[in-house]
C-alpha cells in the first residue's frame, strides 16, 4: 500500500481506534478517554490537513477493496469530499471538547464517546466514499451509531425520540438501497465521477432514472429532513447538546445534503439532471422546506426545537442551490453546507450552555441571560445573525451567493423565497436577541447550576467551542476571499463541475 | 485413514464416547479439543478443494457401489466451515454456561458430538441412503438436546419436533425408495445424468415431491414451522443456538444439493414449484417477523426470527438462472448462522443475569451488560441485512439476482423482511437502553458467555469483508 492509499484510510482509523478503545474503559478514567479523544481528533484534523495540501497540488487519494466480485468498497479523497471531511474533522474537534465539558459527572460516558467517535467515523466515510456502494454502508453505520446517542438519557421521552428516528432513518435507507442496486444492476457500477456516469445508459433509460433519482433522493431526504420527511428532526432535540450538534452540524442532516450533491453532480451530472426535469421539482420541495421550517421555528417556545426547526430550513438552502443549474447557485449551495454547520453548532452550543448554566430551556426564560452569560449570548447572537444573512458572517455569502444563483439561473421565484426566508428568519431570531439583551433579568434563574468565577460565565470547556465557531462564523464572511476559504474552495469545486464553456 | 474427510466424520463420535464415560466436567474439554481440531481439518479440507478441486474418499478403500464414498466440493466446505467455526465458540460457551449446574450437562456433550457427527457425514455423503441415515441421526440427536433439560414443557417441545422430524425423514426416505426403485441406484452423480436424460415417470415426480416436502419440513418452513419456537425457544441457550444456528441449515443444504442436483431436471419442468417456495419463505418471512414482533419472552422472539429469516432461503429458487441467487442463499446460511448463535447466546447471558425471560424485563441492561447487548445488536445488525456484515452482502446480491430476472416480488420482500427484523431487535435494544427503574440485582454472569457471544457476533459482521474469499471457496471444485 502506498501512503495515498493508506491517507484516507487513517483518517478513518483515527476516529475509529479510539472510539473502539473507549468502549471498554472504565467509568472513572475520564482523563484517559480525554486524552483518547482529543488525539484522535487532532491526530484526523493534522491528516485532513495532509490531504488538503495534496488535493490542492493535483494528488489522488483513492483506495478500493472487493467486498464482492463486481462491488467495491472505494474511498477517495476529492474537492467535494474534502469539503465535507475538513467541517467534520474541525467540528467533531470542538465538539468534543464541548462534550467533556457538558458530560462532567454524568453516568454511561464510555458509551457515549465510543458511540461519538464511531458516529464521526461514519460521517468521514460518508464524506470520502469513493461510490454509492461504500456511501451506504457508511450512511447506515451513522444512523446505527446515532441511535444510542440519541437515546442516552434512557427516558420514555428520549427512546420514543430514538424509535422515531431509526423508523424514519432505516425506512429512507431502504429505498435509498432499492435505488442503489437498481442503479447498480442497470450499469454495473455506481462510481461517483465528475459530470455523472448514467448518461452512458442513453436516452431509452430516461423512465427508469427518474424512478431511481426518486427512489435516492427520498432516501437521502429522511436525513436531510427535507419537508415532508422531517418529522424525527425536532423530536431528537430531547438528545443531549453535544448529539444535537452532531445531529444539526456536524454529521446527520449534513450527510444527507452531501448524499444529494453527490447524486445530483456525480451520479447523474447537472446536465442530465436538467435535461430530465427533475431540478425543478427538487428546487420547489427545497423552496417547500425552507418556508414550512422557518413558519414552524416561529411558534416555538422550546429554544432547541426552534433551532430544530431552523435547521430544517437551513439545510434546504443547500438543497436549493444545488437545484439551481449554473456554477453560482451550486457554490452557494456548496458553501452553505459549511457555513451552515458552523452556524448552527454554535447556536446548540450557546442552547446548551443556556440549559447547563441557567436552567433555561424556553425563549421565555431567556430574558435578561445575556448580562448573566455575556459571552454564550454574544456567540449566539453572531449566529443568529448570520442565519439571517447579516453583513460580515459567513450567512450573508451564502445568500448572496444563492440568490445570485437563482437569478442566473432564470428562477426569480427561489430568490423570492430566499428573502422572504430571511424575514422569517429575523423574526423568530430578533425575539430572542431582543429578551437576551434588552429585557430584565428574572430574580432566580430556573435552575442555577453552575456558579460564574470572574469572567467565566460557565464551565471554560463549555465556552471555549461556541467561541471559536463564532468567531469562524464571523472569519468565513469577512476572509471569504481568501485562498482556501469555504467560498475559495467551494468555487474550485464548481469549476470542475462546469467546464469553463458552460461557466458564464 | 489419512483423509480429513474421514476424520471429520470420526472424531466428533469419538469425543462423543468419550464425553459420555468421563462426565460433563471433562467431557466438555474433550469435546472442545475435539472441536478444535475439526475445524483445523476443515482448514486444510478447503486449502486442498481451492486448489485441486472436488474430491472424494473410498471409505475403508471400498468404492461405490459396494462401499462409502464421502465426497466434498465448495458447497460441502462452506457448510463444514460453518458447522465447526459456529460449533466451536459455543462449546467454549456451553461449558461456562453449564458450569454451576453439571446434571443438566450430562448428556449435552455426546449428543452435540451425534449432532456434529450427523451433521458433518450430511454435508460430506455422496449417496441419497447415506444423506438419509446422517439426516435421521442429526434429527434424533437434536430432539435429544431438547428433551435433555427436562420438564413438562420441554418434553412436549422435544415430542413435537420429534414428530416433525420424523414425518420429514420419512417423507425423505419414501422418495430414496421410489428413486432406487425406480433407477436402481442412490448415488447423486449417477442419478443426475439420469434422471436429465429422459421423460420422467409419475413416480420420481412423487419421489421428487416427497423429498421436497420432508425436508421443507426439517428446515420450518412455513407452514410447517410450528415445531421450531417451542423447541428453539424452549431449550437451554447453548441448544438453541445450535439448533437455531445450524441444524437447520442442514435440511436446507440438502434441499439446495437436491435442486442444484439429481432434481434439477423435475425442478426446471416443474417452475411453479420454486415460486411455490419462494412464495411459502415470503410468507414466512413476514408471519414469523409478525411473532417475533409480537413475542413477549425473548427466546420465543429470537426463535421466530429464525422462522422468518429461514424464509430468505427459499426466496433463492426461483431466481437460480443467475449464480449470484444461490451464492446469496449460501451467504446468508453463513451469516445467519453466526449471527443467530450469537445472538441465543447473548440471551442466554441476559436471562442468566436476570432469572426471567421476558423482554420487558430487560430494562437498563445496556448500562450492566454492555458486552452482552452490544453483542445481541450487532447480531440484529447481520439479520437486518445492515452494511457491512454477511447479512447485507447476502441481500444485496439477492436484490439484484431479483432485479436481474425482473422479479420485482422478490426484492420488495427482501427489503420489507429488512425493516421487519429491525422492528423485532430493536423492541429489544430500545428496552435494554432505558434507565433501570431500580431493578433487582442481578445474578453474575461469567465473562466468556458475554465474550463468546460477542465474538460469534463480530464474526457475522466483519465476514461481510470476507465475502469474496467465501464465494471463490464456494465455486472451488465446480460447486454446483
Amino acid at each position: 500500500m502506498t501512503a495515498n492509499e493508506l491517507l484516507p484510510l487513517a483518517v478513518l482509523a483515527s476516529s475509529l481506534v479510539p472510539g473502539l478503545v473507549i468502549f471498554t474503559l472504565p467509568e472513572a478514567w475520564v482523563g484517559t478517554r480525554s486524552a483518547l479523544n482529543l488525539f484522535g481528533a487532532l491526530a484526523k484534523l493534522a491528516l485532513v490537513g495532509v490531504l488538503l495540501a495534496g488535493v490542492n497540488e493535483g494528488q489522488d487519494y483513492a483506495v478500493r477493496y472487493e467486498a464482492l466480485p463486481g462491488l467495491d468498497i472505494a474511498f477517495k479523497a476529492d474537492g467535494l469530499g474534502l469539503l465535507f471531511v475538513t467541517l467534520s474533522a474541525l467540528l467533531w474537534l470542538l465538539t468534543t471538547l464541548y462534550a467533556i465539558g457538558y458530560l462532567e459527572r454524568s453516568p454511561r460516558r464510555s458509551r457515549f464517546f465510543g458511540f461519538f467517535s464511531i458516529c464521526v467515523t461514519a460521517t468521514m466515510g460518508i464524506a470520502m466514499a469513493g461510490n454509492l456502494f461504500t456511501f451506504f454502508v457508511f450512511y447506515e453505520l451513522l444512523t446505527l451509531s446515532t441511535f444510542p446517542l440519541v437515546v442516552h438519557r434512557g427516558t420514555e421521552q428520549a427512546m420514543k425520540a430514538g424509535t422515531l428516528y431509526l423508523a424514519y432513518t432505516l425506512a429512507g435507507g431502504t429505498v435509498l438501497l432499492t435505488g442503489i442496486v437498481w442503479l447498480h444492476h442497470l450499469l454495473g457500477h455506481t462510481e461517483f465521477a465528475h459530470g455523472g456516469i448514467v448518461a452512458a445508459l442513453g436516452p431509452q433509460a430516461a423512465g427508469q432514472l427518474k424512478v431511481i433519482f426518486v427512489l435516492l433522493i427520498a432516501g437521502l431526504a429522511v436525513k436531510a429532513a427535507l419537508v415532508p420527511l422531517h418529522g424525527w428532526l425536532p423530536r431528537a432535540m430531547v438528545a443531549p447538546a453535544p448529539v444535537s450538534a452532531l445531529l444539526h452540524a456536524v454529521a446527520v442532516v449534513k450527510a444527507g445534503a452531501f448524499g444529494i450533491i453527490r447524486i445530483v453532480y456525480e451520479i447523474y451530472g447537472i446536465e442530465l439532471a436538467q435535461s430530465l426535469e427533475l431540478l425543478t421539482p427538487l428546487a420547489v420541495v427545497a423552496a417547500a422546506t425552507i418556508l414550512w421550517g422557518s413558519l414552524r421555528a416561529l411558534f416555538q417556545d422550546d429554544l432547541k426545537r426552534r433551532l430544530a426547526f431552523s435547521t430544517v430550513s437551513q439545510v434546504a438552502y443547500i438543497v436549493l442551490g444545488v437545484t439551481l443549474f449554473g456554477p453560482v447557485g451550486t457554490v452557494g449551495g456548496l458553501v452553505h453546507l459549511v457555513h451552515q454547520g458552523i452556524m448552527k453548532v454554535t447556536l446548540f452550543f450557546c442552547a446548551g450552555n443556556f440549559a447547563e448554566t441557567l436552567g433555561i430551556h424556553k425563549v421565555s426564560e431567556t430574558d435578561g441571560a445575556g448580562r448573566r452569560m455575556p459571552l454564550s449570548a454574544a456567540a449566539f447572537s453572531i449566529a443568529a445573525l448570520g442565519m439571517m444573512g447579516a453583513p460580515l458572517t459567513a450567512g450573508a455569502i451564502s445568500k448572496a451567493w444563492l440568490i445570485d444563483g437563482a437569478h442566473a439561473a432564470g428562477m426569480d421565484w427561489a430568490a423570492w423565497v430566499l428573502w422572504t426566508s430571511s424575514l422569517l428568519n429575523a423574526a423568530y431570531f430578533l425575539p430572542i436577541l431582543g429578551r437576551l439583551w434588552l429585557r430584565r433579568a428574572p430574580a432566580a434563574w430556573p435552575e442555577e447550576r453552575i456558579a460564574r468565577r470572574g469572567w467565566r460565565e460557565t464551565a471554560w470547556l463549555l465556552l471555549l467551542p461556541p467561541l471559536a465557531t463564532a468567531a469562524a462564523t464571523l472569519a468565513a464572511g469577512i476572509f471569504s476571499q481568501v485562498e482556501l476559504s469555504p467560498l475559495d474552495w467551494a468555487r474550485l469545486i464548481a469549476e470542475r463541475e462546469y467546464p469553463p464553456p458552460a461557466a458564464e | 485413514m489419512t483423509d480429513p474427510m474421514a476424520w471429520l466424520v470420526l472424531l466428533p463420535l469419538g469425543w462423543a464416547s468419550l464425553a459420555f464415560l468421563l462426565g460433563p466436567g471433562r467431557g466438555a474439554l474433550a469435546a472442545i479439543i475435539g472441536l478444535a481440531a475439526q475445524l483445523w481439518l476443515v482448514a486444510d479440507l478447503a486449502a486442498a478443494v481451492s486448489a485441486a478441486g472436488a474430491r472424494t474418499h473410498a471409505v475403508g478403500g471400498w468404492g461405490a457401489p459396494l462401499g462409502i464414498d464421502l465426497a466434498a466440493d465448495g458447497l460441502s466446505v462452506v457448510m463444514l466451515l460453518l458447522m465447526q467455526a459456529v460449533a466451536l465458540p459455543l462449546a467454549v460457551y456451553a461449558r461456562a454456561y453449564f458450569a454451576p449446574e453439571p446434571d443438566e450437562a450430562r448428556y449435552f456433550w455426546p449428543m452435540t458430538g451425534f449432532l456434529v457427527a450427523a451433521a458433518n457425514a450430511l454435508f460430506l455423503s455422496a449417496d441419497l441412503f447415506n444423506l438419509y441415515v446422517a439426516l435421521e441421526l442429526l434429527g434424533l440427536a437434536a430432539v435429544g438436546l431438547v428433551a435433555a433439560g427436562g420438564g413438562a414443557p420441554r418434553l412436549a417441545a422435544a415430542l413435537r419436533y420429534l414428530l416433525a422430524t420424523l414425518v420429514g425423514s420419512g417423507a425423505y426416505l419414501l422418495g430414496v425408495a421410489a428413486l432406487y426403485g425406480t433407477y436402481g441406484t442412490v448415488s447423486i452423480a449417477t442419478l443426475t445424468p439420469l434422471l436429465a436424460a429422459g421423460q420422467a415417470p409419475a413416480l420420481v415426480w412423487i419421489a421428487g415431491g416427497a423429498m421436497l416436502a420432508g425436508l421443507a419440513v426439517k428446515t420450518a418452513l412455513f407452514p410447517f414451522h410450528f415445531w421450531l419456537p417451542p423447541a428453539h425457544g424452549g431449550a437451554p441457550a447453548p441448544v438453541s443456538a445450535l439448533l437455531s444456528g445450524l441444524v437447520v441449515k442442514a435440511s436446507f443444504y440438502l434441499i439446495l444439493r437436491l435442486w442444484l442436483g439429481p432434481l434439477g431436471e423435475l425442478a426446471s419442468a416443474a417452475a411453479g414449484t420454486a415460486w411455490l417456495l419462494a412464495l411459502l419463505g415470503s410468507v414466512a418471512i413476514l408471519w414469523g417477523s409478525y411473532q417475533a414482533i409480537r413475542a413477549a419472552h425473548l427466546k420465543m422472539l429470537i426463535a421466530y426470527s429464525t422462522v422468518a429469516q429461514l424464509g430468505y432461503l427459499f426466496l433463492i429458487f426461483p431466481l437460480l438462472a443467475v449464480p449470484s441467487a444461490a451464492q446469496a442463499g449460501v451467504m446468508h446460511v453463513f451469516a445467519h448462522g453466526f449471527a443467530k448463535a450469537a445472538m441465543f447466546a447473548a440471551a442466554g447471558a441476559l436471562i442468566r443475569a436476570t432469572g426471567q425471560d421476558t423482554v420487558a424485563g430487560l430494562a437498563g441492561l445496556a448500562e450492566r451488560l454492555p458486552l452482552t447487548l452490544f453483542a445481541f445488536g450487532l447480531a440484529g445488525l447481520t439479520l437486518m441485512g445492515l452494511p457491512p456484515s454477511a447479512g447485507f452482502l447476502a441481500k444485496w446480491q439477492l436484490i439484484e439476482a431479483a432485479l436481474a430476472q425482473g422479479y420485482w416480488f422478490v426484492a420488495v420482500v427482501v427489503l420489507a423482511g429488512g425493516l421487519l427484523a429491525a422492528f423485532y431487535v430493536l423492541r429489544v435494544l430500545r428496552q435494554a437502553f432505558l434507565s433501570a427503574p431500580a431493578a433487582g440485582a442481578l445474578r453474575p454472569v461469567p465473562r466468556t458467555l458475554e465474550w463468546t457471544a460477542f465474538a460469534l457476533a463480530a464474526a457475522s459482521v466483519l465476514l461481510g469483508f470476507r465475502g469474496v474469499d467465501l464465494l471463490a471457496l464456494l465455486a472451488a471444485g465446480g460447486a454446483p
